[in-house]
């Protein structure tokens, strides 16, 4: 018992790791800053072309989303950050994780876009047309809303994910929190850093997975 | 000239023919483990599902926080926790083992949340039914709720299964000799990016299929409902 207090709860180890820690909690929240509004709409404009009625438009738009649901998302990190010097592009570790993640989070949102879009009967359509509007109009202002309101549970549980997933920059050496936390715990070799940073992770995701649940509960009823 | 590089660094032929027995092997880990992982991850999470329907508050109660924590903290930290840390108090893991049980345990909480909206999301009738024709509340709860329940829960399950299987990737960070792990060990060796293509080329003939088969019975099961 003692042993794991000292080798995971270790006080003294957490305060001293808690500067460099939260400076990549910092770094974390700035990805999830950038990807999660480019990956959104990256996902909505790939849902839109993906009920699109041109047939190569819609194909394109699905083969995308399928190809990078079926990329792990660290396995086009590491292409993007280590086998684009290959070709010549010298990219920063911060561009490699927002091209990677806006990628696959643009699969992923676009799902549950799409799945929000084909929720929303025909007949909102029909009725918006009838009154004049163009198609733009009619999907801006009818569709999209009622659509994006149907699949709220999922967009906040896809936003969950991407906070998550923001822990795989830590591989190509992009400062956030678990980068921050495995410096300290490679320095001290002890692992309390590490659970400092689970804590954290913890601290920032339960209300939201809390609320998701609620929402889910509600949908049931 | 620009294409003839491209060709060079990323599809050389000689580093490909040289390193596809090795992805080849990278490939049979990550299928052994995603097979591993899926059985005891959805077996577990369902168990728990159905541990949960007997609401007695201390186990319920366990169950929420096992699920919540494991939701909500990154596979990755998970990883680094289990196979840094728990050496430090004599509980040596082989990597495999680490990536083996952290994902597991993680897909146990995703697919006993996704089950128990399930069970929850079955008509009280089927419990009265069941219960009235003199079945136990075990028997009823294993032949008439869980069967119902799971069906109606295939889509999201398997949607939250492939993620997870996907995960297997993050093995490279703890030297699991898996698809990744193999071709960036093989990309250092080369001094060529190529392994790294033939890599995301398994990931592909891997996936793909089962994402395709995902968007399959998702279309199939929503049409039923409706």
């Amino acid at each position: 018992m003692e042993a794991i207090i000292q080798q995971f709860f270790n006080i003294e180890i957490m305060i001293k790791a808690l500067p460099l820690v939260l400076k990549g909690l910092g770094v974390t929240l700035l990805i999830c800053a950038v990807v999660i509004p480019l990956g959104a709409l990256g996902g909505l404009f790939a849902a839109i072309a993906s009920v699109s009625k041109n047939r190569a438009v819609r194909w394109t738009a699905i083969g995308f989303v399928d190809l990078f649901r079926a990329i792990p998302p660290l396995v086009l990190l590491i292409f993007i950050y280590a086998g684009l010097p290959f070709a010549g592009i010298q990219i920063s570790p911060f561009v490699a994780v927002a091209v990677g993640f806006f990628l696959n989070n643009s699969a992923y949102f676009a799902e549950v876009f799409r799945a929000g879009i084909l929720s929303v009967p025909k007949g909102q359509t029909e009725a918006a047309r009838s009154t004049g509007m163009t198609q733009g109009q009619t999907l801006f202002w009818v569709t999209l809303p009622q659509a994006v309101r149907n699949v709220l549970p999922d967009l906040l549980s896809n936003v969950v994910e991407v906070v998550k997933l923001t822990s795989l920059a830590s591989v190509v050496s992009l400062g956030e929190m678990l980068h921050a936390a495995g410096l300290v715990r490679s320095l001290t070799y002890n692992a309390s850093p590490l659970v400092l940073a689970a804590g954290l992770y913890l601290v920032l995701l339960w209300p939201l997975i809390r609320l998701i649940s609620r929402f889910e509960r509600k949908i049931d009823t | 000239m620009q294409m003839d590089m491209f060709l060079d660094q990323f599809l050389n032929q000689a580093v490909l023919v040289k390193y596809t027995p090795l992805i080849l092997k990278g490939a049979g880990v990550t299928v052994l483990l995603s097979v591993l992982i899926v059985l005891t991850g959805l077996t577990l999470g369902a168990g728990l599902a159905c541990l949960r329907a007997y609401r007695i508050k201390a186990f319920s109660f366990a169950i929420v926080i096992f699920a919540d924590v494991l939701r909500a903290l990154p596979p990755l930290v998970l990883i680094l926790l289990a196979f840094f840390g728990l050496p430090n108090i004599g509980v040596v893991l082989s990597s495999f083992t680490v990536l083996f049980l952290v994902l597991s345990l993680v897909l146990a909480a995703f697919a006993e949340e996704i089950v128990w909206a399930g069970i929850t999301a079955t008509p009280k009738g089927q419990w009265e039914a069941a219960r009235s024709t003199g079945l136990t509340f075990t028997q009823a709860l294993c032949y008439v709720v869980l069967p119902q329940a799971v069906r109606m829960v295939i889509p999201p399950l398997t949607n939250r299964a492939i993620a997870i299987t996907k995960m297997t990737a993050l093995g490279m960070v703890i030297g699991v000799p898996d698809i990744l792990g193999q071709a960036t060990t093989a990309q250092s060796f080369s001094a060529n990016a190529s392994p790294l293509t033939l890599a995301a080329i398994a990931y592909v003939v891997i996936f793909l299929p089962l994402v395709i088969a995902s968007r399959w019975l998702e279309q199939r099961f929503t049409q039923k409902g409706s």
